[in-house]
């Protein structure tokens, strides 16, 4: 690993400050990150660590509100029986993130901001790994856990496992930077870069997640993950989905798909579909079909549109309370 | 097994609470750094220390050690190379096979994942602090008995973690079991004898405890 300074800051304000520095990152969990130095896929000049900033750790559950600090590790959120009692889904993103050692060094910022797994991008060939010619690598090349939803030259998958679900949730990031706080809906938090060295995420310089609140009360949401592996791996495909309406009634319906574009994918008109009556076997299967329709895949992962498929269906069986 | 879960000695609460001098403790920095950190602290307060060797204090296995290492340094490394610690392996080095898990504060982490300057002012434990040949940790001794090791080269990681694992639960459920040594992998195949560690039916026909 190369070398670097160090700070660790113990207020949000000294934290931006440093950050606002060129060369300076936030350090988390640091689970991804120091592997990505020690592989000199990533450089940095100083690691700001968010470790002794308390006003960044902390679970609130109550009034029908669910707030985590950005910096709370994913073990806490798992223990917190508020939250997992306001969101149970919470329980199954959570552990998916399948090794005691990650859930308990792993920060709820760090998983909604890690880095793509890529594997071109951690073989040094950047976020969209074009070629001398211009041409995609990916496209060309071994892509069969890459995006099915591709944007441009992005063609990787946004690997949070909090993600989907916090963005079917509706759920709103607050961002500090040196420009004072936003508060944006979690799905801002992501984009697709067009041009390699931008980030796949839109906080500017010096700004950091702070935290992330969602309303949950009378919701009902579910994720589904499609694995190959049970351990220590990514899953191919996600859904996590949030339904709102009395009885069986479903009145809203947010569907969103992880692994499955370079942002959790919000799949509108799927929701669509899924809302506006009773949640039926028949409806659940148009909604599926929704959730993949306009998938682009490449040469090899022709078989994530029918994971996104089969992902959706279950997703909403379970929020709805049906056998998966 | 309760007593594995908690640190003794240097808190870390009480560098939080330090006060006017807190900023400069807060990475658990000595005193004595703290007059050279100051002098790099930009004008909101926090010191930024390194690329140079830093002095930190932590507690490994209930000793307080002072060391000096670059902010680069692993705790995995800085255990082995610099404290002679070596129950922690060195093996993937990125946060995958287990290995290098230890105990921080009564939590297992991956060593080779967590920067030591970032477990200054905590407590460490390894296998080393669990038990010695001649007076073993009773999971120690239990990985005895149920031949629960091949070549031994992950055993330190997954005895650590099967310590873990009972300080959570005590009559671990196969789910748990899978939750909490999932991330550690052993290729010799020893899953059966660790199933039968934690109570399992030791009946693990798969690539791996999870």
């Amino acid at each position: 690993m190369r070398s670097f300074s160090y700070a660790a800051p113990t207020t949000i304000e000294q934290a931006v400050s440093l950050l606002e520095v060129e060369g300076s990152e936030v350090l988390a969990g640091g689970t991804d990150l120091l592997s990505l130095l020690k592989d000199d896929v990533e450089r940095v000049e100083r690691l700001v660590s968010l470790r002794g900033v308390e006003d960044l750790s902390g679970i609130d559950a109550s009034g029908g509100r669910l707030r985590i600090g950005a910096m709370t590790t994913l073990q806490d959120l798992r223990d917190h029986a508020g939250a997992t009692e306001a969101v149970p889904a919470l329980v199954t993103a959570i552990d998916g993130v399948a090794s005691a050692q990650l859930r308990a060094m792993g920060t709820v910022g760090g998983d909604l901001l890690q880095r793509p797994r890529c594997w071109y991008y951690r073989r040094g060939y950047g976020l969209l790994a074009l070629g001398r010619d211009g041409g995609s690598m990916i496209a060309e090349g071994d892509n069969r856990y890459h995006a099915i939803f591709p944007d441009g030259h992005a063609r990787f998958v946004s690997p949070s496992s909090l993600a989907p679900l916090l963005v079917a949730l509706g759920a709103e990031a607050t961002v500090r930077g040196p420009d004072g706080e936003r508060r944006v809906p979690v799905e801002a938090l992501y984009r697709a870069p067009q041009a390699e060295g931008e980030r796949e995420n839109t906080l500017g310089r010096g700004e950091l997640l702070v935290e992330v609140t969602a309303a949950v009360s009378g919701v009902r949401s579910a994720v589904y993950e499609v694995r190959q592996r049970r351990s220590l791996d990514w899953p191919l495909m996600a859904a996590a989905v949030s339904l709102t309406g009395e009885g069986p009634r479903v009145d809203q319906a947010r569907i969103v798909l992880g692994h499955a574009a370079p942002i959790p994918w919000l799949a509108v008109a799927a929701g669509e579909v899924a809302a506006g009556g009773e949640l039926t076997p028949a409806r659940i299967e148009e909604a599926a079909e929704k959730a993949a329709s306009g998938a682009r895949p490449m040469s090899g992962n022709r078989f994530k549109v029918q994971l996104a498929r089969t992902a959706t269906r279950r997703a909403l069986g379970l929020a709805a309370g049906m056998e998966a | 097994m309760s007593d594995d879960a908690k640190g003794s000695g240097l808190s870390r609460r009480s560098f939080l609470r330090g006060g006017a001098a807190g900023t400069a403790l807060a990475a658990g920095l000595l005193p004595e750094d703290a007059a050279a950190a100051v002098a790099a602290t930009d004008a909101e307060g926090a010191p930024t220390v390194g690329p140079g060797a830093v002095e930190i204090e932590l507690e490994v296995n209930g000793v307080a050690r002072r060391l000096e290492v670059e902010p680069r340094v692993t705790l995995l490394d800085g255990l082995r190379d610099r404290l002679d610690v070596t129950g922690p392996k060195r093996v993937c080095d990125r946060g995958t096979c287990g290995a290098c898990t230890v105990l921080e504060d009564g939590r297992p982490i991956y060593a080779c994942c967590r920067l030591m300057i970032e477990s200054a002012g905590r407590s460490i434990k390894t296998v080393e602090g669990l038990g010695s040949p001649d007076a073993m940790h009773e999971v120690q001794q239990a990985f005895v008995d149920n031949d629960a090791q091949q070549c031994g080269y992950c055993t330190p990681g997954f005895v650590v973690a099967t310590v873990a694992l009972l300080a959570r639960s005590p009559a671990p459920t196969e789910q748990e079991v899978e939750a909490g040594l999932g991330g550690n992998f052993c290729r010799c195949g020893t899953y059966k004898g660790i199933r039968a560690v934690v109570g399992g039916p030791g009946e693990s026909g798969g690539d791996g405890v999870g």
